[in-house]
């Protein structure tokens, strides 16, 4: 043991053998020591706070937006490179017509709405498009609208908003003005209530399609007898 | 290949002309039928045997999933993902895992990321297998299924021995993943991958020049790049449209950007190219197979999971994260308040976004091509009602 670690430590030539000896084996226990303490000091203050937004109103795509639709940039922000613009609702056709037609933002990536409950628009919608010919680059558009209020849609812009804003029209409750189909599509027709919404409860409403009432809620959700009943709302 | 392609359309042509010309027919497709690989409905407009027009009508296996996701906990949303496309559970632990740790800032370990990498592929395997197995049985082609279950068990009794389950795995946790590999356990998943080209060509003797097959597939559904685009549609169906875009590539994350593999694009935007582009990518993912395999059998030391802080509270905000699934770009866009639990968590399900396109694919054709074209798109009836 002690002939293996004599060649990498030539500066003691001195004939004694045992320091140097020691000498990597304080070393070797001084890096296990502190080892199994660093991955518990993060654990404990959670330290590392996360990454924080900055404002995005310098980014080029965001200024030429600006630029060319006055009044449709409400805001924009940055949080981990991923840029968003605020819009008011009204304009947010134009602003992804003009997204899609000059700045090729060709694939509308996805689009769903959030309820914020108290706030005073109460809910945002949310579009996020893509460019092919801008490699990684992404934008997401968010416009916020108020409870019953119906938001424009974008349907004649990218085929595909189809589904999703009657998915958000299912979901929430949002209306959109001026789309060709909108229905209920995860839901059945005739299903009362708006299940994302935050006021709608978790273990479900009553929609009189209960089969067994005595045993199982009108509108599902667990068996009234359920010691372990779930109720989170 | 475009003469002997023209040579073996065997649909009949569509001359434009109403077929029966009498009324049109409503005629209901599924949600009980076995070809529609679930609880699919489309209510079709038929003319003769003529499909007039096809409406989906979905949501019989929706179970709230997204609603379900706001009154969990970071880590306990984990195993709900399992359950959107569920023969791909891997893709979906990934993808979740992916957004939350863009939110917190955290590292994953070069050890975790190859892990990570080496389970989406051998999803993509087993869910491209499947496929196979599926689609050609929906047009009378029984062999195939026997040979590709073959392997997919080799598959899933890997992913049984690493974290128990085979299908629902919640194999992946918020920064890395829970376990190390069990002993022994890359040998085999190497020597799967070693012989799998040869399974590969056993499954395209029996497809890729059977002329049935053919005259099945060539010219049906087409759907071109351009409308791939308009309507979202992303995964097989764009590269078999000639577009070639495909996340891992396009947007890296993980290791993808140090690993060789091609991505495969075929130009005719037919049921056949989509066949030809996934089996291509079985061959691709076999060869991303074997690098992570190699690499994590000479880097065995490491960690597998990143400082993860025992209470995950990301901070407020919102962030989007997506991965390239077996059936295109699965996405989580999850916004936080500050808690322990996802404000709101959305699923950009690639399955729901591209069924909507199935009407356009299906017009014009007949009701029996309908079931290749459901066959075409993989869908998975979990991911789309969520």
């Amino acid at each position: 043991m002690t002939d293996e670690t004599k060649p990498p430590t030539p500066p003691p030539p001195a004939g004694d053998t045992t320091p140097p000896a020691e000498k990597p084996a304080a070393e070797a226990a001084k890096p296990t020591a502190p080892a199994p303490a660093k991955p518990a000091a993060p654990a404990a203050p959670p330290k590392p706070k996360g990454p924080t937004a900055n404002d995005a109103s310098s980014d080029p795509v965001v200024q030429r937006l600006a630029a060319a639709l006055p009044g449709a940039v409400l805001a924009a922000k940055e949080l981990v490179g991923q840029v968003t613009v605020e819009a008011p609702p009204e304009k947010v056709p134009e602003v992804l017509r003009y997204l899609k037609d000059v700045e090729a933002f060709t694939y509308l990536v996805d689009l769903t709405a959030v309820d914020w409950k108290a706030r005073a628009p109460r809910f945002d919608v949310v579009y996020w498009l893509h460019s092919f010919a801008k490699g990684e680059t992404r934008i997401r558009v968010r416009a916020g609208v108020a409870d019953g209020a119906a938001c424009p849609s974008v349907a004649g812009v990218f085929l595909t908003a189809n589904w999703m804003e009657r998915e958000v029209w299912d979901l929430f409750g949002i209306p959109f003005s001026g789309h060709p189909d909108l229905r209920r599509i995860l839901t059945w027709d005739g299903f009362a209530g708006h299940p994302l919404r935050k006021d709608f409860p978790v273990e479900g409403v009553d929609t009189g399609a209960a089969i067994y009432p005595d045993h199982y809620p009108d509108g599902g959700g667990p068996s009234v007898k359920d010691p372990l009943k779930k109720v989170v709302s | 290949m475009s003469e002997e392609r023209a040579g073996t359309a065997g649909s009949v042509p569509d001359s434009g002309e109403p077929m029966l010309g009498l009324r049109e027919m409503e005629l209901n497709f599924g949600p009980q039928h076995p070809s529609t690989h679930g609880v699919l409905r489309l209510v079709l407009k038929v003319d003769g045997e003529r499909i007039v027009s096809a409406r989906p009508d979905i949501g019989y296996l929706h179970r709230g999933t997204e609603k379900l996701f706001e009154t969990e906990t970071y880590p306990m949303v984990i195993p709900h993902t399992d359950r959107l496309d569920y023969v791909a559970a891997a893709t979906n632990n990934h993808a979740y895992c992916l957004a939350v740790e863009k939110l917190l800032g955290l590292e994953v370990p070069k050890k975790a990321q190859y892990i990570r990498v080496l389970l989406d592929e051998l999803q993509r395997i087993s869910s491209h297998l499947l496929w196979l197995a599926t689609a050609a049985i929906d047009l009378g082609a029984i062999t195939p299924f026997f040979y590709t279950f073959r392997e997919r068990e080799v598959i899933l009794d890997l992913f049984e021995d690493y974290c128990g389950a085979r299908l629902t795995l919640n194999c992946m946790r918020i920064g890395g993943l829970l376990e190390e590999l069990p002993p022994g356990w890359l040998e085999r998943a190497r020597a799967f991958a070693e012989t799998f080209d040869k399974n590969v060509d056993e499954y395209e003797d029996l497809l890729t020049e059977n002329r049935i097959w053919r005259q099945r597939t060539i010219g049906i559904g087409i759907l071109t790049a351009e409308q791939c685009i308009e309507w979202g549609v992303t995964g097989p169906p764009l590269r078999g449209a000639g577009f070639k875009w495909d996340i891992r590539r396009a947007i890296p994350y993980e290791c993808y950007a140090e690993l060789d593999f091609e991505i495969p694009t075929y130009p005719n935007a037919d049921t056949y190219d989509r066949y030809l582009v996934r089996v291509a990518e079985l061959r691709q993912s076999r060869r991303i197979v074997l690098q992570c395999c190699d690499w994590l059998l000479k880097n065995p030391e490491g960690e597998i999971r990143g400082k993860t802080p025992r209470v995950i509270k990301p901070v407020a905000g919102d962030v989007y994260a997506s991965v390239e699934a077996p059936k295109g770009e699965l996405g989580f866009y999850l916004v936080s308040n500050g808690g322990n639990k996802p404000y709101r968590l959305r699923v950009r399900p690639p399955s729901f976004i591209n069924l909507q396109a199935l009407p356009e694919m299906a017009k014009g054709h007949l009701v029996a091509d309908l079931v290749a074209i459901i066959g075409t798109i993989d869908i998975v009836l979990g991911e789309v009602d969520r």
